[in-house]
């Protein structure tokens, strides 16, 4: 019954999975799909603060704090990049997105 | 004994069964609030496994702004969702394999996987006994992980600028003081001198001369 390592990678693990689903999921809607990386950061996230707690090694818990720097980041350039795309589309639907594509 | 299993069970379960409502809710605003709650339930995992300043900065940072952010975002603009999950049951059976075999394998990872008896020897920063999270954090942040924390900072700086860049937009129809104009001013652009007939006042032509 004692929770041990394995539980926090467990959950770590299906919170993964469950960011990756999102992805293919929500291929259209691209502010779910910015959730889902913000899932996939936070399973990354558990994996290092379990480990800290683990090994009684503080630097996980730096790494952590990094992971949700750069995450926060993320989220708000990557919302920035949709306000424009959309001020400039009129929607969101990123399916058509294919300039680049030549 | 039982009731940090129990939390841990109670915190683990939610923050999945949200993480799921995530990527299936219709509505967006349904699942940028069940982001929130998967975030609040991390944060208490977190407080489970004793980092209780990350769970702190977890609920600050993500429930406070990353999520009002996309809140903010998704209602600003003005979109048929409806239309955007299309292709949900299209994509779920590659999701659903690509997402299972990914399970598999991590699962097979964290089942096969024995901690090497040299681990012990490289802990870089041990936790001090007797010190409290924030406190064995503060002490290693500040000195051994100064640049780090200096690069982390500068990330955060780039993101501002350009996020600030991407959205900042000048509308034409605003007038804006333009400095270098203005002291690039001379008397012969500003005013033009003309003799003016007695009795005639100015003539048209020289009306649509004089407006500039």
């Amino acid at each position: 019954m004692t929770i041990g390592l394995g539980h926090y990678l467990a959950v770590g693990a299906i919170l993964f999975t469950v960011g990756i689903l999102g992805i293919f999921l929500n291929r259209k809607n691209i502010i779910v799909i910015l959730m889902s990386i913000e899932l996939i950061l936070l399973a990354v996230n558990i994996n290092l603060v379990a480990f800290s707690a683990y090994l009684h090694d503080v630097t996980g818990q730096i790494f952590a704090m990094i992971v949700l720097t750069v995450a926060a980041a993320e989220a708000a350039v990557g919302l920035a990049i949709l306000v424009t795309f959309f001020r400039n589309r009129g929607d969101i639907a990123v399916d058509d997105a294919s300039v680049m594509k030549g | 004994m039982i009731l940090p299993a129990l939390f841990f069970y109670l915190f683990a379960g939610v923050c999945v069964a949200s993480a799921v409502m995530v990527i299936v809710s219709r509505n967006p605003v349904h699942s940028v609030l069940f982001l929130i709650l998967a975030f609040v339930n991390a944060a208490g995992l977190f407080v489970l496994m004793g980092a209780e300043l990350l769970a702190m900065i977890l609920i600050v940072v993500y429930v406070g702004a990353v999520a009002v952010l996309f809140l903010f975002v998704i209602m600003m603009l003005d979109v048929d969702f409806t239309e955007l999950r299309e292709g949900f049951i299209e994509y779920l059976p590659i999701g659903l394999v690509i997402g299972g075999v990914f399970l598999a394998e991590l699962l097979l990872v964290g089942g096969g996987w024995v901690i090497s008896p040299n681990v012990a020897k490289s802990i870089t920063a041990a936790i001090p006994a007797n010190v409290s999270n924030t406190q064995a954090l503060g002490l290693v942040l500040y000195t051994k992980y100064i640049h780090y924390f200096q690069i982390a900072g500068l990330v955060l700086l780039v993101a501002m600028i350009g996020a600030i860049v991407l959205t900042l937009r000048h509308k034409a129809s605003v007038k804006r003081q333009d400095i270098n104009v203005q002291n690039a001013r001379t008397p012969e652009l500003a005013m033009s001198i003309r003799k003016v007939a007695s009795g005639q006042g100015l003539q048209e032509a020289d009306a649509a001369e004089w407006v500039q």
